[in-house]
């Protein structure tokens, strides 16, 4: 079980109010990315469902029970830091162990639960290591084995993978998907990258100066987002964004078209523009355009062969633009 | 060339490291030798450096007339009396301050260290009055209280600057891992601190061992630490010099042997958080 409710929770630092009131329901089982830039709330909002900072006002309900004036340790719920937080002067093996100590539990019994715990990660050769001894990846391994000891009703992870190289970021994140498909426990996840929001969530969180942008899987917030900042934040290349006659031709204020919803040619098509960046990545190309409605970015499957200075036409494809009005909102 | 070069500019810098050390070793190398000279040969002049007759008849003089063992435990009693209280002290005001910092934390800590630069010679008649008028002239409850004030903001600092330095979502992960307060500090801060701690104690306990002002002022032959027993020497007779020395020797031996052997852990301290 894992069901977290958060009812009018607000929270303020002195005279700043960071999160204004807000509500949310993360479903039990569900794997909940929030998302957002630098500043914008989110891990504040994941402290306050871990109780290591006071709620303003409002409420936050935990399988159904008042959780807000509840200690850290009387939430059931195991966090994952950003900075690993392990204990420097244990073993991992003590490491892990140290919530079941803190639980009461019986030397044989802890004993038992971290060795498969340890097992699930590939943590076995390293228990009698200290901290100290270990590369990044095997540190995080370690604070998840930790947190995965007690069977917590939920996991809270805050930025989990920004301390680790590119390469051992894509492993970890397809480890930590692994791990939630096998628990099956609910997982709270904040992250500033998007790549990582969209590959991990069942539901994205969108944040933007305290304030939940939109709600949704992450093929809704990348077909259908409700405002111009989702747009622009969710997927990559960004969303390429049109304002003045071309906009108001189709009868909005602000037209949208992702990167690769865009045809072009040497010869023909709607839009004329020069080449200014071509970006080749092997499976896609980038390409940076100057066209009269500002820069566009496009991308096309593949190798194409433009240039530098080249000229070129754009083709956006209809059924795939999407129309903000003055405010940013969406119009169906 | 270069090479030989570096070689000639390691020799220069060992032997002004080395002349430097006898420069600042000097007197206490001279007072260990006076204390193994005759009166006469004390006050040779010119001095005898290693000619002279060696005795060491000062040291049994001195512990006959003086009592050197009660005042070594007064010392010893003094030192570690005061640095363990303002431990129990300053440990908490420590923690609050690296972990809840107010507004005001960083004026607080200035307003404490601030009250070591006054002379500790402007406050030493209302304290006198006070010891007085409790009953507290020469004792060493008296002392192990001042001595304890006197160090307290040196303490909270060293301790802050320590406790500053572990970070803070270690703490936090153990209040998630279920840790109430008292388990937190036991099996998570303490550990983590104790080297900090070790050094702090160690710091203060020379400090106190070595506090001359107060100690003079407020004791007579009951409560006198070693740091009185030394001054005895330099009586209105006249001095002896080399009972004097053995008295100095004698005295700063403990604390001598202590540092030595603690020396690492010393250094640590005190250049903790300077070099990171």
């Amino acid at each position: 079980m894992g069901k977290i409710q958060l009812q009018n929770v607000t929270k303020s630092f002195g005279d700043t109010n960071v999160i204004p009131p807000l509500n949310l329901e993360i479903n039990d089982g569900e794997f909940a990315v929030f998302v957002g830039p630098s500043g914008c709330g989110k891990s504040t909002l994941l402290r306050l469902i871990a109780g290591l900072e006071d709620t303003t006002s409002g409420h936050i309900l935990i399988d159904g029970k008042d959780a807000t004036y509840m200690s850290p340790s009387d939430r059931g719920l195991a966090m994952v830091f950003q900075s690993y937080a392990l204990y420097p002067h244990m073993t991992v093996k003590k490491n892990m162990g140290f919530p079941l100590k803190m639980a009461g539990m019986s030397p044989e019994e802890i004993e038992e639960k971290v060795s498969a715990a340890a097992n699930t990660l590939n943590l076995t050769q390293y228990l009698e290591r200290k901290p100290g001894q270990l590369s990044g990846g095997q540190r995080q391994r370690v604070a998840i084995g930790r947190a995965i000891v007690r069977q917590p009703s939920a996991f809270l992870f805050d930025e989990p993978l920004s301390n680790l190289d590119a390469a051992l970021r894509v492993t970890m994140r397809l480890e930590i998907s692994e791990l939630h498909q096998k628990l099956k426990s609910t997982m709270i996840y904040v992250t500033h990258d998007q790549v990582e929001a969209m590959t991990m969530a069942d539901k994205i969180v969108v944040f933007n100066s305290g304030v939940i942008e939109q709600v949704g899987t992450p093929v809704e917030l990348y077909r259908t987002p409700k405002n111009l900042f989702v747009a622009g934040f969710i997927g990559s290349p960004k969303m390429n964004f049109i304002q003045g006659n071309e906009a108001t031709k189709r009868g909005s204020s602000t037209l949208g078209i992702r990167p690769e919803h865009i045809d072009v040619s040497a010869t023909e098509g709607e839009w004329e523009g020069t080449v200014i960046l071509g970006e080749h990545l092997g499976s896609d190309t980038f390409f940076y355009i100057e066209t009269e409605m500002g820069a566009i970015t496009v991308r096309q499957s593949g190798e194409v062969a433009f240039k530098s200075g080249d000229k070129i036409y754009l083709t956006p494809l209809t059924n795939m633009l999407h129309h903000f009005d003055e405010q940013g909102t969406r119009i169906p | 060339m270069a090479r030989k070069k570096s070689n000639q500019y390691r020799i220069l810098i060992t032997c002004a490291a080395w002349g430097v050390a006898l420069i600042l070793s000097f007197p206490i190398i001279w007072t260990l030798l006076t204390s193994f000279k005759t009166e006469i040969d004390a006050i040779a002049s010119p001095p005898k450096l290693f000619h002279f007759n060696w005795t060491i008849e000062n040291y049994f003089i001195v512990q006959e007339r003086s009592d050197y063992f009660h005042h070594f435990w007064n010392s010893v009693i003094i030192s570690i009396g005061s640095t363990l209280l303002a431990l129990v002290i300053a440990l908490p005001a420590a923690w609050s301050m690296a972990f809840i910092p107010g507004r005001r934390t960083k004026d607080i800590l200035m307003w404490m260290l601030s009250t070591k630069m006054m002379p500790a010679v402007g406050v030493l008649i209302p304290i006198y009055l006070i010891c007085k008028d409790l009953g507290l002239l020469d004792s060493r409850l008296a002392l192990v209280v001042i001595l304890m004030l006197m160090n307290l903001p040196i303490v909270i600092w060293m301790l802050f600057t320590y406790l500053k330095e572990i970070p803070g979502e270690i703490l936090e992960a153990a209040r998630m891992d279920g840790a109430n307060l008292k388990n937190e500090i036991l099996y998570v801060l303490v550990p983590m601190a104790i080297p900090g701690i070790a050094s702090t104690l160690l710091l203060n306990v020379i400090l106190s061992w070595n506090e001359s002002f107060w100690t003079l002022n407020l004791t007579g032959a009951n409560s006198a630490p070693l740091t009185a027993f030394i001054a005895s020497y330099s009586s209105p007779e006249g001095l002896f010099y080399a009972k004097l020395s053995a008295a100095s020797i004698m005295a700063i031996a403990p604390i001598l042997i202590l540092g030595w052997f603690s020396q690492k852990q010393l250094v640590r301290g005190l250049t903790f958080g300077a070099v990171k």
